[in-house]
């Protein structure tokens, strides 16, 4: 078995296991939803952040294999930026906040495709094995400027989106401020900064991997439901899951 | 048996009650507002209910019904969303709605994946009170209830006891009451549940494997109103503890 750990370029880092996700960041998945935005139920486009959380059954590492659940057949492949939090932030500035940020990770949000975000759909979002994190935690100054990176997603080897987090509305910086008025953000925790419309999907028996620039090569492996590598239960999925947010300092 | 986790003289303890207040692991014995009452477990995934008492379902909207046939209405808060018993939370300067909710909370105690209702209750460590305070000013129709509402910092009580699920034999019977400046404004009892605790196992484990620690907060029933800036509110489930909670203002915080 590999070592379950995630490698972290340096101390003192350590993944707390709370991971929240942005939703409808990328004003593309807005667009795509046209007027229905302004019409029940919404009635009128978000204001705050809108956030939901990926619990601790959902965390595994980079090279995983994944079970996609049988009734639905796919997963979007959602990729996302993630800040890990370096110094406790309420209420932090925009000015001032990637001073909070310890450093950045890939990571890969799946989710079972839905396209009605009126309710928070948590049967669909925190399916276990859903958020893949990796390959590795870097430091925050190896990123020159993370509102300009790319990530390229690739589903069986053939590239299918490029995700540019210049797109999103609420740039890292805007997103840590608006998140920390009303929520404190911890060492250790991780932010995503969102996903792109136009995530592609996959089905069962496909492998897909992210990468970046100093960021890595984040990948994994979907297989049937009941199918998990290594003959694993898919009881067991929860203490792989404790072990992938103990990150080695 | 009933346990809590409590800081005293510079470390934390574990606690028992006892007739002159909680007994520390080590012997001490003191008065409730000797200690600092943490949540009384360590809390893993907290899992929420919404609209899970038909009567509170019609509080809210005269126009909505929720049945059991309909999907349970779930959603996820963090870990900086919890305090302990005898706690406060801040009510914004902004808000013009802020009410407390009464809750049964589940706390699972064996690590299951598909779990049959009929099975769920050997998943039951114990129960223990929450009171999952809304901000309703900042409510928006996108993955509502949204974080801002529901994941404010400080604003889910917890405790003051986890009570085995041994000394709770029948957890869907149990009275809830909610006091605020000691009057009776909340009333319900669990026996009123849309979907009740075997029900909501079964369907959370369908698609996520639960864990020891994890904590389901079932609903509550109807009766909730705004409180004010030093409003004390008491959240009591029968058997299960009575849980105590102040409303302070923007103030303290420099806000």
């Amino acid at each position: 078995m590999t070592d379950p750990s995630i490698l972290v370029d340096a101390a003192p880092w350590r993944l707390s296991g709370v991971v929240y996700g942005t939703l409808l960041n990328d004003p593309a998945t807005l667009a795509e939803l046209g007027d229905a935005v302004h019409a029940a139920p919404y009635k009128a486009p978000p204001r705050a952040p809108v956030l939901y959380l990926k619990p601790r059954n959902t965390l595994t590492q980079s090279g995983a294999a994944l079970e996609v659940p049988a009734d639905g057949g796919e997963f979007e492949i959602g990729a996302a930026l993630g800040m890990v939090i370096g110094r406790t932030a309420c209420r932090v500035s925009q000015a001032d906040a990637l001073a909070h940020v310890g450093g950045w990770m890939l990571v890969a949000d799946l989710c079972v495709p839905h396209r009605a975000f009126y309710r928070p759909s948590v049967r669909l979002r925190a399916r276990d094995g859903s958020c893949v994190l990796g390959p590795r935690v870097v430091p925050r100054d190896a990123i020159a400027d993370p509102d300009a990176l790319e990530l390229s997603v690739s589903v069986d080897d053939l590239a299918v989106q490029t995700v540019r987090t210049a797109t999103m509305t609420r740039s890292v910086a805007r997103l840590l401020q608006d998140v920390t008025e009303f929520m404190t953000l911890r060492p250790g925790d991780l932010l995503l900064l969102g996903l792109a419309a136009g995530a592609p999907r996959a089905r069962a028996g496909q492998r897909f991997a992210i990468e970046a620039p100093q960021l890595g090569r984040l990948t994994g492996e979907l297989v049937p439901e009941g199918f998990a590598a290594g003959g694993r239960q898919p009881a067991a999925a929860g203490e792989n899951a404790t072990q992938a947010a103990q990150v080695r300092a | 048996m009933k346990t809590a986790r409590v800081a005293y003289a510079g470390a934390l303890h574990d606690a028992q009650p006892h007739e002159r207040g909680l007994r520390l692991a080590d012997g001490r014995v003191l008065a409730e507002q000797d200690v600092v009452w943490l949540p009384p477990f360590e809390v893993g995934t907290i899992i929420a209910l919404g609209l899970n008492y038909a009567d509170h379902v019609k509080e809210l909207s005269k126009e909505l019904t929720v049945t059991a046939k309909d999907e349970p209405l779930v959603f996820f808060k963090g870990p900086g969303a919890l305090v302990g018993h005898r706690g406060m939370t801040r009510r914004p300067k902004d808000v013009s709605f802020m009410h407390y909710e009464c809750e049964l909370g589940v706390v699972i105690g064996r690590t299951g994946r598909r779990i049959a209702a009929a099975d769920a209750m050997a998943h039951v460590a114990g129960y223990t009170v929450c009171n999952d305070y809304a901000f309703r000013d900042y409510l928006e129709n996108w993955y509502r209830p949204n974080l801002r509402v529901k994941n404010r910092d400080c604003a889910t009580a917890v405790g003051p006891w986890f009570v085995d699920a041994a000394d709770v034999p029948d957890p869907h019977a149990l009275a809830l009451r909610t006091f605020v400046n000691g009057e009776l404004t909340q009333q319900g009892n669990t026996a009123n549940m849309v979907h009740d605790i075997g029900a909501l196992i079964e369907y959370l484990s369908d698609f996520m494997t639960l864990q020891p620690g994890d904590l389901i907060l079932t609903g509550t029933p109807d009766g909730v109103i705004d409180v004010k800036v030093g409003d004390e509110v008491v959240t009591e489930i029968e058997s299960i503890g009575r849980l105590v909670n102040t409303i302070v203002g923007d103030e303290a915080f420099g806000r």
